[in-house]
């Protein structure tokens, strides 16, 4: 599957036949600090991700301190 | 793994997130119906205003000031937003574009201060004249022209998109170091008091992921790059350490921030009354100051005759922490 991910932009082909939370444990990406989205549609922890999923990881956390 | 899909817990249709701290998951509505009830529920808590109010919304472009103003217009608030234009490369030319298409799509008024052709600099600039952290004279700038937008415009109340993480990392900051002012200060509603406006905080009860969430069920495109002077700051290790522990314990962050409002604040309430005190006003703008010329008109003074900063110059020169 294509997966987008940030900071910095890039995309990266992952295997797909994992969950959403196995994804972000796998790429060490925080369950709280970020939003999955499969082929444009936000998915929740234990959707499954197939081969040819199209898979935004969307990053959440905003970093201003005031 | 369960072959069964996760249901939402309101309507058992196929949810579209889990939020492990309502231990719930949630459809696109009922994520959306979540978010506005309990906004309005901290809008009630803390009175922070009605729907007679006229309400000015600092945004930014970031989803939580977009879904905010949002959220405020869909319960039927009157709400106007102000953008600030920060001049900090790509990053604040990008961040209008998005303020701008989200006001013009659903016909809401839009102020505008962009700091260069207003006042004459831009926040790399006003960082390296004055010598504070980028985030520092940002920060200052923008209270102050919040403020006097609110007050010449006769707002009853600035709205910030400020959420649970926010709060959470800025009370973990604050608590790690006993700062008892900023302690007793930091409450999701200031009355207006000495020539400032009111300023609410209605998004203290939603996380940042509810919030982005939120943008993406309700389409409203925002920017996801992050301002590139925030990268690595003090205030993201705050969020990442107590991200951690809502992992292990689900519901921990809300838990420290609200039970931090409703046990502790009312013990600090005095030092929320003396942090407001003696004030009398800028001999330049006439905001309210404690000296003769208030800080922003300083601020002013020595960035907007500073040769121009680009952006890259403050992110080099490691002086932002
Ligand atoms: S991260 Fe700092 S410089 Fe960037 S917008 Fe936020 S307060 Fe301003
Ligand atoms: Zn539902
Ligand atoms: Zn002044």
């Amino acid at each position: 599957m294509k997966v987008l991910l940030r900071n910095p932009k890039r995309e990266v082909e992952l295997a797909g036949g994992r969950s959403v939370n196995r994804l972000l444990d796998d790429l060490e990406l925080s369950r709280e600090a970020h939003l999955i989205i499969r082929n444009g549609t936000l998915v929740p922890g234990d959707a499954r991700l197939e081969d040819e999923d199209v898979i935004e990881v969307r990053p959440v956390v905003s970093g201003g301190s005031t | 793994m369960t072959a069964q899909p996760s249901r939402c817990r309101v309507c058992k249709a196929p949810a579209v997130i889990d939020l492990p701290r309502h231990n719930a998951n949630f459809c696109a509505e009922h994520l959306v119906q979540l978010c506005s009830r309990q906004m309005a529920k901290a809008i009630e808590d803390w009175e922070m205003f009605t729907p007679d109010d006229r309400l000015l919304v600092a945004v930014s472009g970031g989803k939580d000031s977009l879904a905010v103003w949002d959220m405020l217009i869909e319960a039927g608030y009157r709400a106007d937003g102000l953008y600030l234009g920060l001049g900090i490369g790509e990053y604040s030319d990008d961040s209008g574009g998005y303020v701008r298409r989200f006001a013009a799509s659903r016909g809401l008024k839009l102020i505008t201060i962009d700091l260069r052709d207003d006042y004459g600099y831009d926040v790399p600039t006003a960082a390296v004249a004055t010598r504070r952290v980028p985030c520092s004279a940002c920060g200052l700038s923008k209270r102050h022209l919040f403020d006097r937008a609110a007050i010449e415009g006769g707002y009853d109340a600035v709205v910030t998109g400020h959420n649970l993480d926010d709060e959470a990392a800025v009370l973990f900051g604050n608590t790690l170091r006993w700062e008892i002012d900023y302690l007793g200060r930091q409450l999701p509603v200031l009355p207006a008091a000495n020539g400032f406006p009111r300023k609410c905080k209605p998004l203290v009860r939603l996380t940042e992921r509810e919030m982005a969430a939120y943008c993406l069920i309700r389409g409203i495109d925002y920017v996801v790059e992050e301002c590139p002077i925030a990268a690595g700051n003090r205030h993201l290790g705050y969020k990442e350490a107590l991200n951690e522990i809502e992992r292990r314990s689900p519901g921990a962050k809300a838990a420290f921030y609200l039970n931090f409002l409703n046990k502790m604040s009312p013990l600090l309430a005095e030092h929320t009354a003396s942090a407001r005190g003696d004030v009398g006003s800028c001999a330049g703008c006439g905001a309210p100051t404690t000296g003769d010329v208030c800080a922003f008109c300083r601020l002013v003074e020595k960035s907007s005759t500073h040769e121009a900063v680009p952006v890259e110059i403050v992110l080099d020169t490691r002086i932002r922490r």
